[in-house]
Order: C-alpha cells, then sequence, then structure tokens
C-alpha cells in the first residue's frame, strides 16, 4: 500500500538527516523561496507605488508584467542557470521573474483603487506628494499588495522546485530524485512538504496582512459586504 | 476676499471650462456658485487652491496672487469639502479631523483636542470620533467632512457640492448648520451647487454661470429672482421664482388677528386681540407655556379637557420678524386657514390670513411703482 510505503518513509531515521534530510531540504527550498520573493518585492512595490502614485506608465506596465506572466519558468530557470554558470543566481533571478508580476498588479491596482475622492481631498488639504503616498495610497493598497504578495509566494513555492532540475537543492530534489529512482514515496513526500510549506507561509502572511492593513479598511470593507460590523472596542451607541 | 482677474481655464482636449471670469467673493460672506451641469463651477472652484490652474488670468487670496505660494501651504490655509465627504476610510473619525492641524505641525495630542472640538462644533458626540468613515451615516460623514476642513481655523472655505449626497431634509438641515456656523466664524466661504434653491437659500451673492463657463448673473438672491439678467438666468431661477421670492420679502406691517384659544385643561383663555378676522369659529389650543397644541373645529364642544382625538393638528408656524414666504405657508398649511403666528420662543401671538399677505405683497408693488 501506498500509504504505507508513505509512513515508512516517513519513519526511516535516513530521511530526516544530512544534506539530503527533510529539514535540510525544506530550509534550502524556504531560502530559495523567501530571496525571490523579498528581490520581487523590492522591485515590484516601489515600482507599483511610483506608477499609481503618478499615473505614468501604467499602459506599459500593465503589457511588461503580462509578458513576464507568459515566460515559461522552467525554460528561463535552465537559461539563466546556463548564462550565470551554474551558480543559484540564474535560479533565484528565474523565480524573481516569476514573482514580480503579481506583486506589481496588487501594489499598483492598490494604489489605483483608492477612492479618487480620498486622493483628491488628500491633494485638496495641502499634502505633499509623498504625504499623500504614504499616508493615505500605502495605506489603503495595504490589502490588495498583500494579496499580490501571497499569490507570489504561493506560485513561488510551488516553482522553487524547478531548482532541484539544474543541480541545486529543495524539496525538488525529492521529486526528482525519487522520480528517477521511482521511488514513489518519496516523491508523495516531497509534494506533500512542498504544500505544507506554501500553507505555512501563507497563513504567516495573512497573519502579517492582519496587523498591517488598517483596521477602518476592514470595518469599510465588512461594512460593504453586508456582514455585521468589525468588533470594535470604539463603536458607540447613538 | 476672493479676486477673479479674467481667468480663462481651457483644457488640453480644447474644452473652455472658464471663461475670462472677473469677480469679486466679499469676505465674510457664503458666495454661491450655481448653474447647470458642466457650466465650470468646479473648475471655477478648483483654481482658488490651486488644484487646477488658470490657462490664464489671475486669482488672488487676500490680495495675494495665489501663485506666488506653494501650493500644499495655500491649500492648508484654504478649507476644502468635496461631495461625498472624501473621508480617509483607513483613519478615525478624530484624526480625519486632525489631519491638516498633523500636517501644519502641531503635536497629536494638541490636534486631537482641537479635532474632537470641532466635531462638537458641527453638531457630532464627541464619541463618535472613535469610529470609522464608513460606520457613519451620509449626513454625518458631511459633517465631518466640514470640521477636517475648519480644523486649521482657514480664513477661506471652498465647497463643492458638499450637501448633494445626502436627502433632502437632511440636506436642510446640514444648510441650517453652515449657516449658524457662519454667523460665529464668518469665514469667506464659495459654495458649489447646481441646485437653485440651495443657492438662494444659503448665498449671500451667488453667481450663475451658463454653459461655456460664462458668468451670467452675479447678485444677491433677492436681485436674481426678481430681477433675473436674461432669459438663460430667469429660466434657470425657475417657475416659483415669485413664490420663492418671498422669501426676502419682510413682514413688517402686517397686522396680526386674534382667535378664541383654550388651555389644555379647558380654560378659555380670551385673546390679546380682538378677533379682526371673519370666518368660522375655529379654536386654537395651547399648551402652559401658551405653545400652540392644535386646533378644535367649529362646533366641537369641549366638556373639561379637550381630548388628544379632537384636535387637528396645525399646520406649520410663523416665527414673527421672519420673512413672508413663512406667513403664507403658515396660512395655507393650516386647517382652518388661519396661520397661527408665534414668538421667538414659540408662544402664540396671533393668526394670519393668506389674503393679508397677499394684500400686504399688492401695497408693497403700489408703493415701488
Ligand atoms: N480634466 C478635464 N479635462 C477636460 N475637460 C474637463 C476636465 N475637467 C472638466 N472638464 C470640462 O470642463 C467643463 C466644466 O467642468 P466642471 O467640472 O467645472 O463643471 P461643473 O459646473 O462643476 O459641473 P457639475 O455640476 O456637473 O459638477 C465641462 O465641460 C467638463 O467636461
Ligand atoms: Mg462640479
Amino acid at each position: 500500500m501506498i500509504l504505507q510505503e508513505l509512513f515508512g518513509w516517513f519513519g526511516d531515521p535516513a530521511h530526516w538527516q544530512g544534506p539530503d534530510g527533510v529539514p535540510n531540504r525544506m530550509l534550502e527550498h524556504l531560502g530559495y523561496t523567501l530571496l525571490s520573493v523579498f528581490g520581487a518585492a523590492a522591485i515590484a512595490i516601489p515600482l507599483g507605488l511610483y506608477v499609481g502614485h503618478s499615473g505614468r506608465g501604467g499602459v506599459v506596465l500593465v503589457g511588461l508584467s503580462n509578458a513576464m506572466r507568459a515566460l515559461p519558468t522552467l525554460g528561463l530557470v535552465t537559461f539563466l542557470f546556463l548564462i550565470a554558470g551554474g551558480s543559484e543566481a540564474g535560479t533565484i533571478v528565474g523565480l524573481i521573474v516569476l514573482a514580480v508580476p503579481p506583486i506589481l498588479a496588487g501594489t499598483y491596482s492598490g494604489v489605483q483603487d483608492t477612492d479618487r475622492g480620498v486622493v483628491d481631498a488628500a491633494r485638496g488639504m495641502g499634502m505633499t506628494g509623498w504625504q499623500r503616498l504614504w499616508q493615505v495610497e500605502v495605506p489603503n493598497a495595504l490589502p490588495l499588495l498583500m494579496g499580490g504578495l501571497r499569490n507570489a509566494a504561493l506560485q513561488v513555492v510551488a516553482t522553487a522546485s524547478v531548482a532541484a532540475y539544474v543541480g541545486l537543492g529543495g524539496l525538488g530534489r525529492l521529486l526528482l530524485d525519487g522520480l528517477r529512482v521511482i521511488d514513489y514515496s518519496k516523491v508523495l513526500a516531497g509534494a506533500l512538504f512542498i504544500a505544507l510549506l506554501a500553507v505555512l507561509l501563507d497563513l504567516v502572511l495573512a497573519g502579517l496582512q492582519r496587523i498591517i492593513v488598517p483596521r477602518g479598511l476592514r470595518v469599510a470593507a465588512a461594512a460593504v459586504a453586508g456582514r455585521p460590523k468589525a468588533r470594535s472596542s470604539g463603536r458607540t451607541e447613538s | 476676499m476672493i479676486e477673479f482677474q479674467a481667468v480663462t481655464k481651457r483644457f488640453d482636449d480644447g474644452t473652455t471650462a472658464v471663461d475670462n471670469l472677473d469677480m469679486v467673493v466679499e469676505a465674510g460672506t457664503i458666495t454661491v456658485f450655481v448653474g447647470p451641469s458642466g457650466c465650470g463651477k468646479t473648475t471655477s472652484l478648483r483654481m482658488v487652491n490651486r488644484m487646477i490652474e488658470p490657462t490664464s488670468g489671475t486669482v488672488l487670496v487676500d490680495g495675494e496672487d495665489i501663485r506666488k505660494s506653494n501650493p500644499a501651504l495655500l491649500r492648508r490655509r484654504i478649507g476644502y469639502v468635496i461631495q461625498q465627504a472624501g473621508l480617509f476610510p483607513h483613519r478615525t473619525v478624530l484624526d480625519n479631523v486632525a489631519t491638516v492641524p498633523l500636517l501644519s505641525g502641531w503635536t497629536r495630542r494638541k490636534a486631537r483636542a482641537r479635532a474632537a472640538e470641532l466635531l462638537e462644533t458641527v453638531g457630532l458626540d464627541a464619541a463618535m470620533g472613535k469610529r470609522y468613515p464608513s460606520q457613519l451615516s451620509g449626513g454625518q460623514q458631511q459633517r465631518v467632512g466640514v470640521a477636517r476642513a475648519l480644523a486649521a481655523d482657514p480664513p477661506v472655505l471652498l465647497m463643492d457640492e458638499p450637501f448633494s449626497a445626502v436627502d433632502p431634509v437632511v440636506r436642510e438641515g446640514l444648510q441650517d448648520e453652515l449657516l449658524r456656523l457662519q454667523a460665529d466664524l464668518d469665514k469667506t466661504i464659495v459654495f458649489v451647487t447646481h441646485d437653485i434653491d440651495e443657492a438662494v437659500r444659503i448665498g449671500e451673492k451667488v453667481a450663475v454661470f451658463r454653459k461655456g463657463g460664462v458668468l451670467a448673473q452675479y447678485a444677491a438672491p433677492a436681485e436674481l429672482l426678481s430681477n433675473p439678467a436674461d432669459d438663460f438666468v430667469s429660466s434657470f431661477v425657475g417657475k416659483d421664482r415669485g413664490y420663492r421670492g418671498l422669501s426676502f420679502l419682510q413682514a413688517d406691517g402686517i397686522q396680526l388677528g386674534g382667535v378664541s384659544t383654550m388651555g389644555l385643561h379647558g380654560e378659555h383663555l380670551s385673546g390679546e386681540r380682538p378677533s379682526t378676522v371673519g370666518g368660522p369659529d375655529w379654536t386654537l389650543v395651547l399648551d402652559d407655556d401658551g405653545r400652540p397644541r392644535g386646533w378644535l373645529p367649529p362646533g366641537v364642544v369641549i366638556q373639561g379637557e379637550p381630548a388628544e382625538e379632537d384636535l387637528r393638528p396645525g399646520g406649520s408656524l410663523y416665527t414673527e420678524g421672519t420673512a413672508l414666504r413663512g406667513a403664507l405657508d403658515a396660512a395655507l398649511s393650516s386647517p382652518s386657514g388661519l396661520g397661527v403666528v408665534v414668538d421667538d420662543a414659540g408662544r402664540y401671538t396671533g393668526v394670519v390670513t393668506a389674503q393679508q399677505v397677499i394684500d400686504l405683497i399688492e401695497e408693497r408693488r403700489k408703493d415701488a411703482a
């Protein structure tokens, strides 16, 4: 039975130790993921904020990120790996290219979707461009921005397995090596751990989102959805 | 004081939104820009705080060319209220109101204290400061918008259709509130609306714009209604303008009549004036403070105290010393045809008929001729 074999695989202490053990592969996988997502965020968030805030280059931006989405990731990673001379950098760049479009789209549309009246009022009250960006547009963009970030993280976790194709580590090793020796338990274990990592990462980001998105926006979203208003210490009778 | 000197705005697509505007908005008055949609009211308004730059011409605020000021600093000295309020959804009501003081470098504490004070000024409970904008009604949001614009005590206030998104009853309350506020604050207010009723109600001066951004007439409301400059203005101010004009006629010289009155406990009170008006014998019931409670129709005989179901609800009340329109409305809306006149404290002082109002208008007209 496959399940028994799977449990057998889990039970083997050899699979939990050393460079090819699950903990190490998981750390490698997480490392690629975080590096790529942070790298992508460092590019996409400032760019998205700039374009959303200034209203300049929106068309170019959408075209560019659609083009980036269309690139085949595996081919790109292999190609970059080859021109980068077999280092990890190529893989990371490939994953960054994958993660940029969702973060860019989330940031840009978060700023764009900020109520025009609200932005107009901010300007009319005498906010400078920077003040408007930080005090109004960024807080209002956070829900969509975080959505984009979570999307990117999920895609990167799943795709970081390609690192194994070019001889690097990560949980992709379990999949590839398992396939090579026809050890389906290993393949299945690899897939399960990738899924687990994705879920955990998303939970962490969801927690972060809850902390940084201003409470007023959650209250407003709940009011629009017609659900009972969010719990609020500040609510008073009138 | 705000001066427009030969101000023209032409947008890139060739639309002339404002055409050679020359006008002076006097300090300490409410000046209303009114006109059909697309006639350049908003554009004119937004050229005052440099949200839009004129194509040519000069705008002066308190004698100073606004092009000399940094736009952000200029705007902090000019309150700005827009339709739908434009409140920051991510900030509490209190922090919304504190926005401009904070931008101007006040401490958070001082800014919040000022904001709490202002919430009360615009008639909101200070406890509402902790809520978020989405937890307020439309009317409350507009009040917060006004409070936010007033926070740094700017001498000039620009209001672009601030009350158009609320229902008529709430709107009237907000208009009254604005007039009450202005009596204390004495700001220079420019108020944009496309509602002529609102314009003549709150404006001390009214500027009527026509399509193409041309100023058609700039006058006091009474003048506008009685003496429209051309066919456009006369059709814009509408078919009720004769009746509306009564809002600007004083009722002095009207002779109040009397009517038999009864207290809540059935006691007959003698009217202070002899009954000078004929007609059927209605009795007005007054409460212990002398305020009207309702009418008893002729022929109803009361044993002891008049019961609630015997009383016909009265019409609108006319307060002595206010405009003639109220007197006519009181007479027309009263079940007895007698408009009830009260003093400032709401106590009954006499009655007036529609005929008396008409006679007074006729008399005035003869005097004027
Ligand atoms: N940014 C813009 N670009 C091009 N045309 C504009 C722009 N803003 C306004 N207009 C045009 O200028 C004219 C005046 O517009 P404005 O907004 O001042 O009208 P308004 O009197 O405030 O109308 P409303 O009562 O509908 O608010 C309109 O024809 C409008 O289409
Ligand atoms: Mg307008």
